[in-house]
């Protein structure tokens, strides 16, 4: 199988203009990773991670200080004219386009900028119109649409080109349950379905759809891989405890106590600012470890709202390795 | 550069051309904007120069300049500013992630603002004609055509310029525009003949093409317009031909160069994480 996307060592600095004037601030750290041909392959990170600086510097938008990237076989640095025609990329909350054009138009104008001739441009825009529901919106202009509307149309303008290899930044960001659910089955359709291997490299911030989407999936923190294999894998690999969910009906509550109690593998929580609870996430070595972590937030004179048995998660397996949650107080669940 | 290339950058400046020539004027607010206020200080001077009995062919010099400061405001605010808002809506990011030349994007703008403004500029100034009754005496049609064609492109090849140079000064760039405004409407003799400020001021205004092109303009549709000639026509078409072509390879210079900066930096799409 050919490789899409191949990096060695890839780092990337930027000066750091902060309390350490003249220093460096490391985005991406040696990394290596290999991408084969016809894959959906997710990066998972916490935000500062380097996920975004990764995607940008295999979309040829940015160079990196060491190292070297290749994709569709070419190198960032200086082949980027010939991996530009064969690339797309899509962000969540996505700006782009002009507000006085039409959403069939604003697609017309991206296609022409990949040389595609009218004709064959429009008829892909109007099988991708239909296809996310957005057929009735063609001839609106795009500063009358809602976010969610205006993100299926950035959608719609990723994949019009037809690209081999698709970089998807947050891309169900703004959309609502249904839409980025329909969002998810058609880029699994597209890499399953296409004639020629298609390849598709996914951040996201939802744990279910990397769980989902993902062929294989690395882990970033810090700008460095901390972990890369399939989402199976990955939980097995981790899954060395028993995994609860705690939560506690005080936002003030002291969490940090709780992490030094022996059998405490790894935990991580977040505050639930609108419900005024904190959630914990515990990976115990034992089953007695629980006991103790009841008797600590009892005895600290708070009540426990919540407890349950979980199976391990993807998410479980990204707070061993990461030591916190993905994300704090956001829902996973869509 | 192949055919293929060539037909993909054509493209490109069409489909970038197209959202000023035919986008731009669904909003109604150009009436007001582009048409109705450059014909108020039109008015203005026109009164003084009628209260003090002036010929009417200089009626007719503040008709033409007024006009086209059309041209001078659209360069600044359409060309030179549009990359940083282009930045900020994040299509500069889409702009160089695709498969065509930057360059065409740049030419794409050029182009379309140009065109929109070329009617523009007439419409004014044949309502400022109406308004005040003025006479046009035309030398030479074929030479007034050229000069405000080579104008316009000199104009906006200068605009494509400083449109690179605003991709790395961002918000600070508003200042500039402000420099460049109200002194470039007087140094360039947009509502009196340049010829008034002297030689060495008048050839410093020279570096914006507008001076030239108004000058010859004025020289070729006016009667009096020789006699307050700044240089002979057809050294300012020369210098206008110049001036284009040292702008557009300016252009494309600065724009590979802050292109490569930017990849190299991150500054020109990257909002830090």
């Amino acid at each position: 199988m050919a490789i899409a996307i191949k990096t060695n060592d890839l780092s990337r600095t930027f000066s750091d203009d902060g309390e350490k004037k003249g220093g460096l601030f490391w985005a991406l750290r040696d990394v290596n990773i290999e991408i084969p041909d016809g894959m959906i392959f997710g990066l998972l990170g916490p935000n500062g991670a380097g996920k975004t600086t990764l995607i940008k510097i295999l979309s040829t938008l940015l160079l990196p200080s060491a190292g070297e990237a290749l994709v569709a076989g070419y190198n960032v640095d200086n082949e980027y004219d010939k991996i530009r025609p064969v690339i797309n990329m899509v962000s969540g909350g996505e700006n782009c386009g002009y507000g006085i054009l039409t959403v069939a138009e604003n697609l017309w104008m991206f296609t022409q900028f990949y040389g595609i001739p009218t004709k064959p441009a429009m008829k892909r825009i109007k099988e991708l119109l239909e296809i996310m529901n957005l057929t009735e919106k063609a001839d609106t202009k795009i500063n009358k649409l809602s976010t969610g509307m205006r993100q299926k149309m950035n959608f719609i303008r990723g994949f019009v080109t037809d690209p081999k290899i698709l970089f998807l930044d947050e891309p169900t960001l703004g959309l609502d349950v249904n839409a980025a659910r329909e969002t998810r089955k058609f880029v699994m359709n597209w890499v399953k379905t296409a004639e020629e291997p298609k390849t598709v490299i996914l951040t996201t911030h939802y744990m279910q759809e990397a769980d989902e989407m993902c062929d294989r999936l690395a882990i970033i923190d810090h700008g460095k891989i901390l972990a890369e294999d399939t989402p199976r894998s990955l939980k097995k690999q981790e899954s060395g405890g028993i995994s609860y969910n705690i939560t506690v009906g005080y936002k003030d509550f002291d969490a940090e106590g709780l992490r030094k109690i022996p059998g405490v593998a790894s935990f991580a929580h977040s505050v639930l600012d609108e419900q005024g609870m904190i959630e914990m996430v515990f990976i115990l070595q034992t089953d007695a470890a629980l006991a103790k972590i009841i008797e600590k937030i009892n005895s600290d004179g708070f009540s426990i709202n919540n407890i349950q048995k979980t199976e391990f998660t993807l998410e479980d397996a990204f707070i061993k390795l990461v030591g916190r949650r993905l994300s704090n107080g956001e829902s996973d669940a869509r | 550069m192949s055919s293929d290339e060539i037909v993909k950058n054509l493209r490109g400046i069409w489909a970038r051309a197209y959202v000023r020539i035919i986008g731009v004027n669904r909003e109604p607010s150009w009436l007001i904007f582009e048409l109705f206020f450059p014909l108020l200080p039109i008015c203005a001077f026109a009164f003084v120069y009628k209260s003090m009995n002036a010929p009417t062919d200089y009626l007719g010099f503040v008709i033409l300049g007024g006009a086209m400061t059309a041209i001078w405001m659209n360069v600044l605010w359409g060309m030179a500013a549009q990359f940083f808002w282009e930045r900020e809506s994040g299509n500069l990011t889409l702009y160089m992630l695709c498969p065509m030349s930057t360059m065409a994007v740049l030419i794409g703008m050029a182009f379309g603002s140009a065109f929109s403004t070329f009617f523009r500029v007439i419409i004014t100034f044949l309502i400022g004609k109406f308004l005040f009754g003025v006479t046009l005496h035309v030398a030479s049609y074929f030479w007034l055509f050229v000069t405000f064609i080579l104008t316009i492109a000199a104009v906006f090849s200068l605009g494509m310029m400083m449109a690179s140079f605003f991709l790395i000064y961002g918000r600070d760039a508003w200042n500039i525009l402000t420099v460049f405004m109200e002194p470039v409407f007087f140094m360039s003799g947009f509502y009196f003949p340049v010829k008034t400020l002297g030689y060495p001021l008048g050839a410093l205004a020279s570096l914006i093409p507008i001076t030239l092109g108004l000058d010859s303009m004025r020289q070729l549709a006016f009667a009096l317009g020789p006699e307050t000639a700044f240089l002979p026509v057809k050294t300012e078409v020369a210098i206008l031909v110049v001036l284009t072509v040292v702008y557009l390879a300016g252009a494309k210079y600065l724009l590979n160069k802050l292109e490569y900066l930017g990849r190299r930096e991150g500054r020109l799409t990257l909002r830090w994480q």
